[in-house]
Order: C-alpha cells, then structure tokens, then sequence
C-alpha cells in the first residue's frame, strides 16, 4: 500500500524539526521516493574533470538509481549522459572509469555512439528506414542529462527538468570547494588513484548526519583515538616527534568545549559546516616549502586567510562532504534503504608539496577504509541503529540538542558547535525536495 | 637458513593470530616492521598511492590493545578469525640482503556477530634474522578483490 507516494503532507509530517520519524530511514516506500523525487530534484556531485583529462576518458556515475556515463569529447567538453543504450537499455560502460576511444560501442547489438553521445551507426541500418525511427528520441543516441554544473572541475547534475538554479541551490556553500581549490599553489586539484570504498548496512542519511555529529566522536571513538592517545603518552619517549599519524588520531578525543566554542554553520538547501572557528585539523605540523609556494602564489596575507580557513566537514546536500584541510570527498551512495557504499575519494593538490598529499592519503585510510578502527566504531554505531529502528518503542528520532521552536528553515546562520541544527537543516532540505514535484503534479492536477 | 624455517615461522605467525595471541603476534615483528595492505594491482609504493592499510609497531599495538578495550563496542561480541594457508612459496633465503621472501596462498574468514566473512588472497612475507630469531619487516596483503567495497575487517589477515 501506498502511503506516501503523492501525498507530499504525509511526508512533510515526518519532519518535526525537533524530531524525524523513523520511516525516513528504514522505509522502503520513502526510500524509492527518494530515488525518484529527492534526488532528481537536487544537484548531486557526479565526479571531477581531472578524472577525464583526455578525449575518450570516461567514468560512470549515479544519481540516485539511475546510472549515469561521463566523457570528454573531441570538442573538450564534458557530457553527462545516462548509461543506457536507447536500443535495448544495456549499460554502455561498465567500468569505474576507463578511456573509450573515438566512440563507444553497445556490446549487445554494436550500436555505436560519439562521445557526446549522439549515434555514429547502427549495423544493418536499412532495417530502420520507413519504420519512423529517426524521430524516435532513440534516434538522438545516449539521452544527455541537460542540466549539468562544472564548478571548478567539480562535476554536478540534475535530473529533474525544473527545479532551483546551481548557483541558487549551492550559494555561500560553495566556499569550502573554492577554499579546498585555493590551497593549491596552482589553483587545481587531481584526483590521481581510486577511493576507498567501504559498504554499510545502514540508511545512507546515518553517515550524511553523522558528518557534523560532533557529540560522538569523544565517544563512539574512545575506543580507537582514545587508544591511540594512551598507546601514544606511553611510548613517545622513545619518539623525537610526533608520527603524523598520532597528529591525525589526537584531536578525535578534543573534549565537549572544544567542539562547542568551534561552532556550526548551516546554509540554505541543507549545507553546512562544523568547525568554522577552528575544528580537529588546525594542528597539523606545517609541511616545509607549502607556504613559501602559496605566499608566491597568493601573496601572504591571502595564502594565511586561506590555510587559516580549517573549516572540518562541509554537507554538501544530499549525499556529499567535502574536507577542505585534507582534501577528501566522501560520497555516500545509497544503494537500498538499509544499504549504502561509501567512496572516499583525495585530491592531489597540484604544485604542492607531496607531503600533504601522503597525509591525506593517510587520513583517508585512517578514517574512512574498511579496515579503520574509527571506521569501525562508526560502522557500528549505524548499522545498531539501523536495527534499533525498528524498535516500535518510539518512532522517532530525537533533534532537540540546541533546538529552538522558531528556526528558520533556510537560513545562514552559526550557532553551537554542538548543536544539531545541520541534521535538521538537512531534513529541512530533504522535506523541501522529496516533495517539489509532488506540490507541481498535484498543482498541475488541480 | 633451511626454507622449513620460513615455512614454520609463517605457520607459527598465523597460528598466533587464530588463537588471538595478539602480544605474541606483535612480537615477531621487527622493530622497523610494518604492515602492508595494498589497494592497487601489484602496487609499488605503500604512501604515495592509497593503501588499505600501512601500519608500523605503534599503530599495531592500537590496534591489538583496541580489540581489548571495555568500550570497543564493535567487538562485542568478539570477532574471531581462521587462516587456511597453500604451503608458502620460499622466494629467497636472502643469501645477498638477508631478507627471506616467502609468498603465501590464503583464505581468510573473520567473524562479525553470526555473520562470516571471507577474504582471498596472498601474503608476502619479508623475514630478517635478529639475534637468531625471524622477525617480521613486511607483511603485505593482496587482495584479490581489493578494489570492492567490504565492511568491516577488524581482526588480521
Ligand atoms: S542494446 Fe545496445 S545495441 Fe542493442
Ligand atoms: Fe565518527
């Protein structure tokens, strides 16, 4: 039975602010809602353009279910393009990424395609002569997706037709991949290898909210920083310096205050931030010849203000967070409504030292690999909940941490750096875009 | 140096880690020794190119006092594992460098609650005699499927 298939108050109802209903996580119905209507109608990260440097590069994608092929064609340009043969649907590429050549080519019947997708033949094509095909749209070869953003090689798409612009979807939000771009001496980033790739068991908006939970980590990961910390006072008399590694641990353990005073900022459309004063990566030993490149770069003032900047996770809505210090982005693809991958991928910051791309390197296998002992206490912690949800104790999940009855649903504003003000921003955001075409057909009906 | 010597070493070394004798595990490994888990085919170079895992003597023993810890709530309750090996493959007696090589054909199961996992793959082992003792100086771990998405591997191959 239907019960929130175009009944937008149904699911409006689910978000109180304060508090979400559980069916928002564990409801197949809500998560094929939004496979149709959240996703389409928001602008999801597909990739990077330093992931096509070449013509004939390609990388597949996905925006909610719908599979998605990415390429560089002749003309320089980037098309997205849906992954599926308009003869039979057979997915073009199948591989993470790959260079095609000229052309792709079907490997079921050969239709072959250009890169900007358009048909370059079809064998035996008298057979479709008469037969009304040319004005069939399967005639115009791999349907391209018409609204697509490259913000600084950053690669985004929306599906729906209609809907909010780029630049009205993302405004100030922007400005941690511009500062993650900035502390390039050249202005550039690359991705340069594969991400980690790590699967959980659990609803893919668990990990987006727990991007700017910052009551757990003193918690959940006493068990692995706060390891590493006692491991650490230990052993360090035999040490000269401390291992970069113990740099990246540490600061998981900073107590409630620090968290607190380090503050939270949320934007319109369910983005924002934690640590827009200072957060976990302020700390990090400085990496000998960066800021020499970056003050000849920048000048001196702006090379501070930009590595001065140490923003920690910024949610890019949906299903997104980008690190700006570290440069990592994490992409959390939902799978089915109890299962998500997670891709964490590190950009190269071109002309920089090698140093900070090591580091990071060393983050991502630190934290976000499924052989992480932070990994693990966070893994675990989702995948309880997910099984704790289907408790009929309470439906709810509770929000109230620093809530106030009047918030405005779309605003920029930086409050506690406790609060949970970003979950609600986000679920703000999730009611807003699981419903927009819903209000439109409704509309449309009336 | 005899290859039955490697070969029992890399029998006795998994045989510590089934048995969950993780001091004792941690003790055939060299003082400079690390732990190598590749995420690339073939890979060369453990920090410029992304590894699963590249952990030296401190972050093993974080790892081993982890398992131990009152408040690891993912090992309640505890994961256990089980390591088949092919006989290992004797590369070299390290007659020029004194390192032994040893290759080694595995399958690996680690447990997680009710649930099994299974890992394929093969393990390197670089060997170096200390005061007539083996110790470890590389493990690495090849992955077959090191490129997939897994959950949480917590125990080690
Ligand atoms: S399905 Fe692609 S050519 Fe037939
Ligand atoms: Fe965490």
């Amino acid at each position: 039975m239907d019960r929130y298939r175009g009944n937008a108050k149904a699911i409006r109802d689910l978000v109180k602010g304060y508090a979400v209903h559980r069916d928002t996580y564990v409801d197949k119905e809500i998560f094929d809602l939004e496979m149709e209507s959240l996703f389409p109608n928001t602008w999801v990260y597909v990739g990077h353009a330093s992931q096509l440097k070449n013509t004939g590069d390609f990388i597949t994608s996905k925006i909610g279910h719908q599979p998605l092929l990415i390429s560089r064609h002749r003309d320089g340009e980037i098309y997205v393009l849906h992954n599926r043969c308009p003869h039979k649907g057979v997915k073009i590429a199948s591989e993470a990424c790959g260079n095609t050549g000229k052309f792709f080519r079907c490997p079921y019947h050969a239709w072959s395609f250009k890169t900007d997708g358009s048909i370059l033949a079809i064998p035996l094509k008298k057979g479709y002569e008469g037969t009304g095909f040319d004005t069939d749209a399967a005639s115009e070869g791999l349907a391209r997706v018409r609204n697509v953003k490259i913000y600084r090689d950053f690669i985004f798409a929306r599906l729906a037709d209609n809907g909010l612009s780029f630049e009205d979807y993302f405004g100030e939000s922007l400005s941690t991949i511009d500062n993650m771009i900035d502390r390039s001496p050249e202005g550039k980033l690359e991705i340069i290898a594969a991400p980690i790739r790590y699967m959980h068991q659990c609803n893919w908006k668990m990990l987006v909210d727990n991007q700017t939970d910052t009551c757990h980590p003193m918690v959940a990961h006493e068990s692995s920083a706060g390891t590493a910390v006692s491991v650490w006072e230990r052993e360090k008399h035999k040490f000269t310096e401390t291992p970069m590694a113990v740099q990246l641990y540490a600061p998981f353990m900073s107590p409630y205050e620090f968290y607190e005073g380090a503050g939270i900022r949320v934007w319109p459309n369910g983005h924002g931030h934690t640590g827009v004063s200072g957060s976990i990566h302020q700390d990090y030993d400085d990496v000998s010849e960066y800021m020499t490149r970056m003050e000849a770069a920048y000048g001196p003032e702006r090379a501070r203000a930009i590595l001065g900047d140490v923003r920690h996770n910024t949610i890019y809505f949906p299903n997104i967070m980008v690190k700006g210090p570290v440069q990592i982005l994490r992409n959390f693809i939902p799978l089915a409504v109890d299962k998500t991958l997670v891709e964490s991928f590190v950009f190269r910051l071109v002309g920089a030292p090698d140093k900070l791309y090591e580091r990071s390197l060393m983050y991502n296998r630190f934290i976000n690999a499924p052989t992480s002992i932070v990994g693990h206490d966070d893994l675990e912690m989702y995948e309880r909940a997910q099984e704790g949800l289907r408790s009929d104790g309470n439906e709810w999940i509770d929000l109230h941490r620093l809530y106030e009855a009047d918030e405005p649903r779309d605003a920029n504003e930086v409050v506690n750096g406790t609060s949970e003000r970003q979950m609600r921003n986000q679920f703000y955001a999730w009611s807003k875009f699981m419903t927009l075409n819903m209000d439109q057909s409704v509309e449309a009906a009336e | 140096m005899k290859p039955d010597r490697i070969v029992d070493f890399i029998y006795d070394e998994v045989a510590a880690l089934d048995e969950m004798r993780w001091e004792d595990w941690l003790a055939l490994f060299h003082e400079e020794g690390r732990y190598w888990m590749p995420l690339e085919w073939k890979q060369q170079d453990p920090i410029m190119q992304p590894s699963l895992m590249y952990e030296d003597r401190l972050l093993l023993t974080v790892r081993v006092e982890r398992l131990a810890g009152e408040r690891t709530f993912s090992q309640k309750p505890k994961s256990r594992c089980h390591h088949l090996l092919e006989r290992p493959r004797v590369l070299s007696l390290g007659e020029d460098d004194g390192v032994c090589k040893a290759r080694t054909s595995f399958i690996y199961t680690e447990t997680r609650g009710d649930q099994l996992e299974r890992y394929s793959g093969w393990v390197s082992h670089h060997l170096v005699d200390v005061d007539g003792a083996l110790k470890i100086k590389l493990k690495r771990i090849d992955l077959i499927n090191f490129d997939a998405p897994f959950g949480n591997l917590q125990l080690f191959i």
